[in-house]
């Protein structure tokens, strides 16, 4: 006997998408867990830092103030030029102008803490020596003593 | 009144409201890395006060050289990065007490659970060029760190049957006494 059907019964049915909220969901926690807030807009470009197996983490996060050394972003080139700057807070910056930057930084601290203070130093890897060495002479003028070179360890 | 059936509430919408949450944290958060070799620089020197040579005898300095080149010369002689870390405990431990290494303190002093020990005097010295590159600088540093961490770890697994990170706090600091991190940066200078 011929029975009757309903036109495109026999169309492929449609993918359940209920499980797509939890995927997301998944990839959300990932994001939230493995990367933090940005903090500043990088003017300098994102350093490629170096990489070292005899590494620690950072303590006290909220002790470390940023030294970001790298070439200047292209948009910026113009003012800046081509050779390595470096950058304090949101703003390209002097070698010379280090010194009143870790005065800053230290107000906003309790002094209790300013001998804790730490300064990481974001160093793209091509860079030469050169300004490391004036940044490190003027961070011994302030007595900033503590330094951390910002190092990634190497993938296994 | 009727009993009305229980509605249930349309989750159609949640995956949106998960993707936008999603892409939020993808724009707003970077992956950072906050790992690093913390190190100490020396004070500034003072103008008032004379500067003190140290005096330091040859043997007990460990000279290692980076020039414009990213050339590494230790002790004078052009090596490998890859034997750095070999020569640096080489030259801390001086297990046969070699004149060309470095000498034991001649005051000893009291360490907690070693007693009273004459500890290397050795310092190394490191001098780079302001032509050197910052990768090469940081791969010496790491050879250097890694060789005292090393010291430390064989001194800890020695005394205590533990690893040096995985020491209690005097322990720890009794090791740390032992193998200094004696590494002093010189002013930069022009290497050829």
């Amino acid at each position: 006997m011929a029975k009757f059907r309903k036109d495109g019964g026999r169309g492929t049915p449609a993918i359940s998408t209920a499980s797509l909220p939890d995927i997301v969901f998944m990839l959300l926690f990932f994001f939230m867990v493995a990367t933090t807030m940005r903090e500043v807009e990088l003017k300098v470009a994102s350093p490629i830092l170096p990489e070292a197996t005899e590494v620690k983490k950072l303590e006290n996060k909220s002790l470390v103030s940023y030294i970001y050394v790298g070439p200047p972003l292209i948009k910026y080139q113009k003012i800046f030029g081509k050779n390595p700057r470096i950058q304090l807070n949101d703003a390209i910056k002097d070698v010379s102008d280090i010194s009143v930057w870790i005065q800053a930084e230290r107000e906003q601290r309790d002094p209790a803490e300013v001998p804790l203070m730490t300064t990481a130093l974001k160093v793209d890897k091509d860079t030469k020596m050169g300004i490391i060495t004036d940044i490190k002479q003027e961070l011994r003028k302030v007595q900033a003593l503590k330094i951390n070179y910002t190092t990634k360890k190497p993938v296994e | 009144m009727a009993k009305r059936p229980l509605q249930e509430i349309n989750a159609g919408s949640m995956a949106d409201i998960a993707f936008l949450l999603l892409i939020f944290f993808l724009v707003t958060t970077t992956m950072d890395t906050n790992t690093g070799m913390t190190r100490k620089l020396p004070p500034p020197p003072e103008d008032d006060k004379k500067e003190i040579d140290i005096k330091v005898k040859e043997r007990n300095v460990f000279v290692v050289l980076i020039n414009r080149n990213n050339q590494l010369a230790v002790e004078g002689k052009l090596t490998n990065i890859g034997n750095l870390c070999e020569k640096t405990k080489e030259f801390f431990k001086n297990p046969s007490d070699d004149p060309n290494l470095s000498a034991r303190k001649e005051k000893s002093k009291y360490i907690e659970f070693f007693g009273d020990i004459k500890i290397s005097a050795g310092v190394v010295s490191l001098q780079n060029d302001r032509g050197t590159s910052y990768e090469k600088y940081i791969a010496v540093q790491n050879e250097l760190l890694k060789a005292v961490n090393e010291l430390r770890d064989e001194l800890a697994m020695q005394r205590f049957g533990k690893r040096f990170d995985d020491l209690p706090e005097a322990e720890s600091k009794a090791v740390k006494k032992y193998y200094p991190l004696a590494i002093s940066e010189a002013e930069p200078m022009e290497i050829k």
